[in-house]
C-alpha cells in the first residue's frame, strides 16, 4: 500500500501535478533517501519510455492509414516485381547477342562448304541409272534361279503361320491313325502334325469325346510312309499306384520333343473321377495329348490337365477311352476305317533311352488352326 | 601516365560529402512531421515513396518489401525531426534514399540473400549512425510491445487506457466496470508493476 503511495506521488511529481508545499518536501525526500530518488530516476525513464513507445504506435497506424488511403486515390501505385526473364534478357542481352550472330556466320559457312563440296546433281543421276541396270540385270538371274528351286521343291508343304494352339499326339495304328486330346482339336478350322523332322501333314478329326477328353485322327496326306509296326503297346488292365511313368511331347514351339518322368499318384483324378488316373509328374501347355508310357512300354493314359491349385498334379485320361472310341468307330457303319490295335510292346525290356529313341517317330505335334 | 595534380583534386572533391543547405520548404515538413501532421506526411509519401518502391522491387524486393522499407525510414526522419533537428545537409530526397538503400542491405543480408552491392543511381550520403540509434530504439519500442502483449487483458487495455490515450482515472474506472476511481488505480499499479517487471528484464538483456 505504501509503494502504491510513493509510485502515485511519483507519477504526480513527474507531471507537476504537485501542489508547490507537496513538492518541495517530495524533493527533500528524494535528497535524503536514495532509494526514493532511484525509483524517480527509474519511473521517469519508464514513463518516458511509455510516451514514446505510445508516439510510435500512433505514427506507425498513421503512415499505414497514409498508405492505404494513396493507394486508393491513386497517388502512388504498387507495382508488381519485375519478372526474372525480363531482368535476365536485360543482363545478358549483349551476349545473346553475340552469340546469335556467331550462330548465324557458322550456319552461312557451313552451307557455303557444303554447297562447294556436293558432288554436281548430275553425276549423281548417271551413277544412279547405271546401278539401275546392275540391280535389273541380278534380278533377272535370281528370278531365274528361284524358278527352277520352286520347280524343285514343289512337294515340300507349308501350312500358313500362326496357328491356334498346339499340342502332342501318338500313332496307335502305323497306317495313319493318331490319339491326342480332345481340347486340342476341338473348334478347329484345320488341324496339321508335324513330326520330329519337320516334315507336315493334313489330318482329319475322326472321333472326338469331350467327356474323356480323347480324339482319334486320321493323316490325309498321301506323303506320309505308313510305318509297319509300332514299338509300343496299349494297356488292357487298370495301371498300379505308384507306377513309374514316363512321357514325351512338344511343349515348345519348336519341333524339339521334351521327355518327362514321374508316377502314377492315385488310381482316379480330380474329384475320383473314375475315367482319368492323377500323375506327378511335371507337364507344360504343349504336353496335352501325350502318351504316358509304363516302364514297359505301354500307353496307360492320354495326358490331358493339370490342377492349377495344386502342384505337381496332372490328369490323364485312361487307355480304356481310346478302346471306347476305336468301338465307337467301328460301330459307325459308313465308317471304312479299320483302326487295327497295337500288338505287344516290342519295346518291353529295353532301356529308357532306347525306349525313347523308337517311340520319337511315333510322335507328332499337333497343330490347329 | 601520372594523372597530374589537377585531376587528383577534383577526384577527391567529388568523393567529399557535398554540404547542402536544406530548402525551406523541407525543413517545414520536418517541423511538420514532429507535430504528428498528417498533411506532412502524405507529402513525403507522394513525392518520394515511388522512388523508394523502384530501389527495391529493382533489387530483389517486393511491393510489401518497399512499403515495410519506406515507413521504417519515415520513422527514422519522424525520430530526427522529434530530437528537434531539421537540418539534413541533403535533399531530402537523397536522405530517404541513403537510409532505405541502407535498410534494404541490412535485410537482405538477414534473409541470407548475399547481394554484392545495390547498384546507386542517385548520390547518397552516410545514414550508419543515425540508423544504429534507430535499431536500438526499434529495440526498445519491441520490448514495450511484447511485454504488453504478456501481461494479458484487462492489464493491457487499462494501462492503455491510462498512459497512452491518456485518460482520467474516473473516466476509466467507469468505462472498466470498477466501483470508484480509487479501486481502479489499485489494479492499474498491479498492472503497472508486472508491466515494468517484464520490461526491465529484457531491458537488462537489451533483448526483445
Amino acid at each position: 500500500m505504501e509503494e502504491m503511495q510513493l509510485l502515485d506521488a511519483v507519477e504526480r511529481y513527474l507531471n507537476n501535478e504537485m501542489p508547490a508545499d507537496e513538492k518541495a518536501f517530495f524533493e527533500q525526500l528524494r535528497k535524503t533517501n536514495p532509494e526514493v530518488d532511484q525509483l524517480v530516476v527509474e519511473h521517469s525513464m519508464f514513463l518516458q519510455q511509455m510516451d514514446r513507445f505510445s508516439d510510435w504506435k500512433q505514427y506507425k497506424a498513421t503512415l499505414h492509414d497514409v498508405h492505404s488511403e494513396l493507394l486508393e486515390t491513386g497517388s502512388i501505385q504498387e507495382k508488381a516485381p519485375r519478372a526474372t526473364v525480363v531482368q535476365l534478357w536485360k543482363k545478358y542481352q549483349r551476349v545473346v547477342a553475340v552469340a546469335a550472330s556467331i550462330a548465324g556466320i557458322t550456319a552461312l559457312t557451313i552451307s557455303a562448304i557444303a554447297y562447294y563440296f556436293a558432288p554436281k546433281p548430275a553425276s549423281e543421276i548417271q551413277l544412279l541409272s547405271r546401278e539401275l541396270a546392275n540391280i535389273k540385270r541380278t534380278q533377272t538371274i535370281t528370278d531365274k534361279k528361284i524358278n527352277a528351286l520352286t520347280g524343285q521343291a514343289s512337294t515340300r508343304f507349308i501350312p500358313p503361320a500362326d496357328p491356334k494352339s498346339g499340342g502332342t499326339g501318338f500313332l496307335i495304328d502305323g497306317k495313319g491313325y493318331l490319339v491326342t486330346s480332345a481340347h486340342i482339336v476341338a473348334n478347329a478350322d484345320s488341324v496339321y502334325i508335324q513330326n520330329t523332322k519337320g516334315d507336315y501333314f493334313k489330318v482329319s478329326t475322326l472321333y472326338v469325346n469331350k467327356q474323356t477328353d480323347i480324339a482319334v485322327l486320321k493323316i490325309v496326306d498321301n506323303r506320309y510312309q505308313p510305318i509297319k509296326n509300332l514299338p509300343y503297346a496299349l494297356q488292357k488292365n487298370l495301371a498300379d499306384l505308384g507306377e513309374d511313368v514316363f512321357t514325351m511331347g512338344f511343349p515348345r514351339t519348336s519341333t524339339e520333343i521334351v521327355y518327362n518322368k514321374g508316377y502314377l499318384s492315385a488310381k482316379t483324378g480330380y474329384n475320383g473321377d473314375t475315367t482319368t488316373y492323377q500323375l506327378a509328374i511335371s507337364a507344360n501347355p504343349g504336353n496335352s495329348g501325350g502318351p504316358i508310357f509304363n516302364h514297359s512300354g505301354e500307353v496307360i493314359g492320354i495326358l490331358s490337365g493339370k490342377q492349377t491349385t495344386a502342384e505337381g498334379v496332372v490328369f490323364s485320361s485312361r487307355t480304356r477311352n481310346i478302346f471306347t472310341a476305336l468301338h465307337e468307330i467301328r460301330k459307325d457303319s459308313t465308317n471304312e476305317d479299320r483302326i487295327k490295335l497295337l500288338l505287344p510292346s516290342s519295346i518291353k525290356g529295353l532301356d529308357r533311352i532306347q525306349q525313347i529313341k523308337k517311340i520319337e517317330d511315333c510322335m507328332f505335334m499337333v497343330i490347329r488352326y | 601516365m601520372r594523372p597530374d595534380f589537377g585531376l587528383l583534386l577534383i577526384n577527391l572533391g567529388i568523393n567529399n560529402t557535398v554540404y547542402v543547405k536544406t530548402d525551406p520548404r523541407e525543413i517545414a515538413l520536418l517541423e511538420g512531421l514532429a507535430k504528428d501532421d498528417r498533411q506532412a506526411i502524405e507529402t513525403i509519401y507522394k513525392q518520394h515513396y515511388n522512388m523508394v518502391q523502384t530501389l527495391i522491387i529493382n533489387n530483389n524486393g517486393s511491393a510489401d518489401d518497399a512499403r515495410d522499407v519506406f515507413q521504417e525510414a519515415m520513422i527514422v526522419l519522424y525520430e530526427k525531426a522529434r530530437s528537434g533537428t531539421f537540418e539534413l545537409n541533403c535533399l531530402l530526397k537523397t536522405y530517404i534514399y541513403s537510409v532505405c538503400r541502407r535498410l534494404w542491405l541490412k535485410r537482405l543480408q538477414q534473409q541470407q540473400k548475399f547481394v554484392s552491392d545495390i547498384e546507386n543511381v542517385s548520390e547518397t550520403v552516410p545514414v550508419e549512425d543515425e540508423l544504429e540509434a534507430h535499431g536500438q530504439r526499434n529495440t526498445e519500442f519491441q520490448m514495450m510491445e511484447k511485454a504488453m502483449q504478456h501481461i494479458g487483458e484487462p492489464c493491457r487495455s487499462l494501462l492503455e487506457a491510462f498512459y497512452i490515450q491518456k485518460r482520467n482515472m474516473l473516466d476509466i474506472a467507469g468505462h472498466f466496470g470498477y466501483t470508484n476511481a480509487d479501486n481502479a488505480k489499485n489494479q492499474k499499479y498491479k498492472c503497472l508493476m508486472r508491466l515494468k517487471k517484464l520490461f526491465f528484464a529484457a531491458y537488462k538483456n537489451n533483448t526483445p
